[in-house]
């Protein structure tokens, strides 16, 4: 009866593994006939054997790149304050409930307030600028938090060493504090870019085109990214351009991976190099 | 949560822990940066306020030309095709199945799994293991969606004669999408029991099941329950997949074999193609927006307050 439970609970890790073998491999197996350079460099076309890719990851380097702009000094400003400045007041609790709350807001509505806000209202239209703005409003929660809990982990010791040889709080902060947290910081960044660069519901709402023809110069051209583009081609009926969704996966994919890999070494280079 | 507030004669009291809090020295232009930095953390305030507002603003225009009896009530959804009719209930039914089935999917899985890595499974296999769950909760969801079309659904049409754009699909796919963050928030409520607990369990002769089942986890209830909500909210919210896989019949459709549509992923339809502002579609889209948006309020903020209600137990 132990083991049987045992096996149970053990089951279901194996379930979400095999699930996600599963996953990574139809796609890969799918995509394979059409993994070849000009995938990559080439606009959508209304033929398989020549749709590519370049118009959409052109768009999703210049969408995470803004967003991240925005994002991350916004958010980890935000996390600063609330770790190191904010009393323990209700102020300070509806603060972080804000933080929190707008975490678990589902992505479309973020889309809609894009749409509405920075679309029609400011004017931005189906621009580079109103997808990054709206991405930053969705991804803000997570860099605060993460941040909150980067800075969270440096030891109290450091704080009161700058204190005792006698440097004001700010002092403290930008030269102590956040160095220390810096492999967390890091971390946050990593995160804020992954959901960037996976995001595809809000970005649907704020697109005009998903197959486009050209590279998007300007912070108001208008745009496409890659989940969005694999979105698309998912939905032309041809089976063949499964195939070319599947690579296009395969790209997003190892662009996340190795997005992640060089940020999680470089966290440890500088893990080890500290203490 | 019993804090400072509740002890009486509470001021002398906080004069002397503030006397005993760290101080800093604060040069003339630190006042300039805490208020910069308050700024930075009232973002999410005001965005959610924002959020609030377009979101308000769009839909009473749309409630002021139909009537929310029949919007919350109305059976048949027909923002585009005349006759126009705009009761939301299928779209709602649509959600609360899709939802609903990966709940009945995802949290057993997630909590299963969360169990058996805090409780069972030695060290190696906890760091092989919760790497391959962090990179399930990464992979975008257009992937989930593809796979779910890919390989899902031509199975459930060949058992179960569904349709080729069904709810099934979604109802797994989202199941799965929801185990990591079921697992991760799970395994930290049940991190939060304190280890003398289950000790003491095992050490008055229980079983490692009946340590778990009857000490650990109901212990780690109210944690648990707030990571189940989270993962619901996250169903309820889950779009692209419902895009993909569950196809557009907007009817009421009860049978999760068939086409099925959800709020979401009615809005990131109907959004990305040409909505004219002024246009009662435009405006029906907010108002699910507001619906949505209700829903996963309600949810996440029923689940901060079991959250808090559990750490206060044992902090």
């Amino acid at each position: 009866m132990e083991w049987a439970f045992a096996g149970l609970f053990g089951a279901c890790i194996v379930v979400a593994i095999a699930v996600l073998a599963i996953l990574l491999g139809s796609v890969v197996v799918e995509a394979l006939p059409y993994l070849t350079p000009s995938v990559v460099l080439n606009f959508a076309s209304h033929r398989p054997e020549t749709a590519g890719y370049a118009a959409a990851i052109v768009g999703t380097a210049w969408v995470v790149g803004l967003t991240l702009l925005f994002s991350l000094p916004l958010g980890m400003a935000a996390a600063i304050y609330l770790e190191e400045y904010a009393p323990r007041t209700r102020l300070t609790r509806l603060l972080e409930a804000g933080v929190s709350n707008l975490a678990g807001v589902p992505s479309v509505v973020f889309g809609l307030l894009g749409l509405a806000l920075f679309s029609r209202l400011l004017g931005l239209g189906f621009s580079i600028l109103a997808a990054a703005l709206t991405l930053t409003v969705l991804v803000f929660p997570y860099v605060v938090i993460t941040t909150q809990e980067a800075i969270r982990a440096v030891p109290r010791s450091i704080r009161e060493g700058a204190l005792a040889v006698g440097a004001t709080k700010w002092q403290t902060i930008r030269r102590q504090v956040l160095p220390a947290a810096g492999p967390g910081l890091l971390t946050a960044s990593i995160l804020a870019a992954s959901r960037a660069m996976g995001e595809s519901a809000p970005l649907i709402v704020l697109s005009s085109v998903i197959f486009m023809t050209f590279l998007p110069l300007d912070p108001m051209d208008p745009f496409v990214v890659l989940p969005v583009q694999i979105y698309g081609y998912i939905g032309l009926p041809q089976e063949e351009f499964r195939g070319v969704a599947a690579a296009g996966i395969v790209i997003l994919l190892a662009m996340l991976l190795s997005f992640n890999s060089v940020a999680v070494l470089a966290r440890n280079r500088m893990q080890r190099r500290r203490w | 949560m019993r804090t400072v507030e509740d002890i009486p004669d509470r001021a002398r009291l906080q004069r002397m822990l503030a006397s005993l809090e760290a101080r800093y020295a604060w040069e003339p232009g630190e006042a300039l940066v805490r208020v910069l930095l308050l700024l930075s953390a009232a973002f999410a305030v005001i965005v959610t306020f924002a959020i609030g507002l377009v979101l308000l603003g769009e839909a009473l225009v749309f409630f002021g030309r139909v009537s929310p009896v029949d919007f919350f009530t109305g059976t048949v959804w027909s923002p585009d095709i005349p006759p126009l009719a705009f009761g939301v209930l299928p779209l709602v039914a649509g959600t609360v199945i899709v939802a609903g089935g990966a709940a009945l999917i995802g949290l057993p899985l997630g909590l299963g799994a969360a169990i058996f890595l805090r409780e069972y499974a030695p060290q190696r296999v906890r760091e092989i293991v919760k790497p391959i769950l962090e990179i399930l909760a990464g992979i975008p969801t257009v992937v989930f969606g593809f796979f779910g079309l890919l390989v899902i659904s031509p199975a459930l049409q060949d058992w179960f004669g569904a349709d080729y754009f069904n709810g099934m699909t979604a109802i797994l796919v989202i199941g799965i999408l929801i185990v990591p963050l079921v697992s991760s928030l799970s395994e930290d409520a049940l991190s939060a029991v304190p280890a003398d607990l289950r000790d003491g369990a095992l050490a008055l002769g229980a079983t490692r099941l009946e340590a778990t089942a009857r000490v650990v986890v109901p212990g780690a209830f109210s944690g648990i329950l707030a990571s189940f909500l989270l993962a619901i909210s996250r169903a309820v919210g889950e779009t692209m997949v419902v895009l993909i896989v569950a196809g557009q019949n907007i009817d009421l459709e009860l049978n999760p074999f068939h086409q099925l549509q959800t709020m979401s992923a009615f809005i990131a339809r109907r959004a990305s193609g040409d909505v004219a502002a002024g246009e009662l579609a435009y405006q029906a889209l907010f108002a699910v927006g507001v619906a949505l948006f209700l829903m996963t309020l309600a949810l996440n903020v029923l689940s901060d307050r079991l959250r808090a209600r559990f750490r206060e137990v044992y902090d």
